[in-house]
């Protein structure tokens, strides 16, 4: 088991194809691969589905594919923020189309998809707007929504550091999504600050481990 | 003077003559807090409650995009572009500090391992609905964060808001008429003129017509700067207002 080792960003992302659904890890900034979204840009991909908590602030990332009209469609928890100009713009102009759901579902549906569960039955949301239409059940006296998984084509995610078979390890609140999204993911695409020799990464402390990953690239953040 | 004002040397345990503003609001909600707890505290107003946590209280705060054991507010060179709270906001960590994903944190919190969150809130209903990430507007930009799951999730949902909206509407109603984001889910209102019990899963719904025969739900546990009679003057008959 070996994660393929891209010299750049733009040769990690370059088998992603237009109209992709793709996850992007990150709660605001924490987390958040922009040398692979810029990568992705770069390439032209267009017609995207965005999964991913916010649907990006100020001018960068998840933000500047908004901008540049790549994403047809976003499923987020939680778009509007102060500097989310980007996507209010373009959602105002009936630009981006926009499924939101409850941050909790978000992550236990992409967990779903990742671990192989058909759908679930969740407390979260019921009798709001975001349960509307969906089936419901009373489950111990208490009522419950059915919430289905999210896959995606590409996760692209950030970690910390990963090693040649692919395991991850994250800093602090940078984790975040990333690891249910490279599980969720046909193929997972990673951005590390550094990779390490198959070793160097105490198997007791991996958090992703290498299956979910298919590709790594070291970038240089600043 | 006031004549809804009391005697400070009359008034019951907890109440006091003035309003509360919002540090002494924070202070109260923060001192109810059982040590030991586990809690989060939601975007906003509930945030200052941490300032009003006694270190010998013990109180571990959760934050959902990954963390238990948060510290305060990071300034200058504590600030770690990795290590945010749920309002984005630079934070520090806590002794006993542990990281997680995201769908552990919800698991967390929906498994009903976070003994109390405390939320802000337009209008929560008599029966313990919320309200508090759309205000209807159908302009607005939906969006919904973590607020769902956090309604729902914790052993204890707490409220803290003004008890008016800037128009002088009552915000504790007998149905909500914003958007739901729980039903049944609020246990404690705190509010600067007065803090309320709510009979758990007695839920109106979303905008569910008022059924008339409904046992009182709410208790008043103490008033600031106003009387019973005029807090019961302001709120749904259905607010028992009287002296526990």
């Amino acid at each position: 088991m070996r994660a393929q080792l891209a010299e750049t960003a733009a040769e990690a992302v370059a088998g992603v194809e237009d109209g992709a659904t793709v996850m992007i890890s990150g709660f605001g900034i924490p987390g958040q691969p922009f040398d692979l979204i810029d990568a992705l840009l770069d390439s032209g991909a267009r017609d995207l589905t965005v999964i991913s908590n916010n649907a990006g602030g100020g001018d960068g990332g998840i933000a500047r594919m908004i901008h540049q009209r790549r994403v047809r469609r976003v499923v987020c928890s939680f778009p509007r923020q102060t500097d989310s100009w980007h996507f209010d713009a373009a959602y105002r102009a009936g630009e981006v189309e926009l499924e939101l759901t409850p941050q909790g579902n978000l992550a236990e549906r992409i967990r779903a998809a990742g671990a192989g569960i058909g759908a679930f039955y969740t407390p979260t949301g019921y009798g709001t707007r975001l349960a509307e239409g969906k089936e419901t059940r009373v489950i111990d006296g208490v009522d419950h929504v059915l919430e289905f998984p999210l896959a995606a084509d590409v996760a692209l995610v950030s970690a910390h550091r990963g090693d040649h078979a692919g395991n991850l390890v994250y800093r602090k609140t940078a984790r975040n999504f990333g690891p249910i999204m490279a599980a969720a993911a046909s193929t997972t695409i990673v951005e590390v600050d550094r990779i390490v020799e198959t070793g160097q990464i105490d198997p007791e402390t991996v958090v992703t481990p290498g299956i979910y990953v298919d590709t790594l690239v070291e970038v240089r953040r600043s | 003077m006031n004549p809804h004002q009391q005697d400070p040397a009359q008034a019951p345990a907890g109440d006091t003559a003035e309003p509360l503003d919002r540090d002494q609001l924070a202070a109260v909600v923060a001192a109810d807090i059982a040590p030991g707890s586990v809690a989060n505290l939601g975007i906003g107003q509930p945030t200052r409650v941490a300032n009003h946590l006694a270190a010998e209280q013990d109180v571990t705060l959760h934050t959902e995009n990954g963390m238990l054991g948060m510290g305060h507010e990071a300034v200058d060179d504590e600030i770690d572009p990795d290590l945010v709270n749920a309002g984005k906001v630079p934070v520090t960590e806590a002794e006993g500090v542990s990281y997680f994903h995201h769908a552990d944190s919800f698991a967390m919190m929906r498994g009903g391992h976070i003994d109390v969150c405390v939320l802000g809130a337009y209008q929560v209903s008599v029966g313990g609905d919320l309200a508090n990430w759309h205000t209807g507007d159908p302009e607005a930009i939906p969006s919904v964060g973590g607020a769902m799951d956090l309604a729902v999730g914790a052993q204890r949902t707490w409220v803290m808001m003004k008890l008016f909206t800037k128009d002088g509407q009552a915000k504790l109603v007998e149905a909500l008429s914003y958007p739901a984001t729980g039903l049944g889910c609020v246990s404690r209102v705190y509010t600067e003129y007065a803090v309320f019990d709510i009979e758990p899963g007695r839920s109106g719904g979303d905008g569910a017509a008022d059924d008339g025969g409904r046992e009182p739900t709410v208790r008043v546990r103490s008033v600031h700067g106003v009387d019973r009679e005029q807090l019961a003057a302001w709120l749904p008959a259905t607010v028992e207002c009287g002296e526990r």
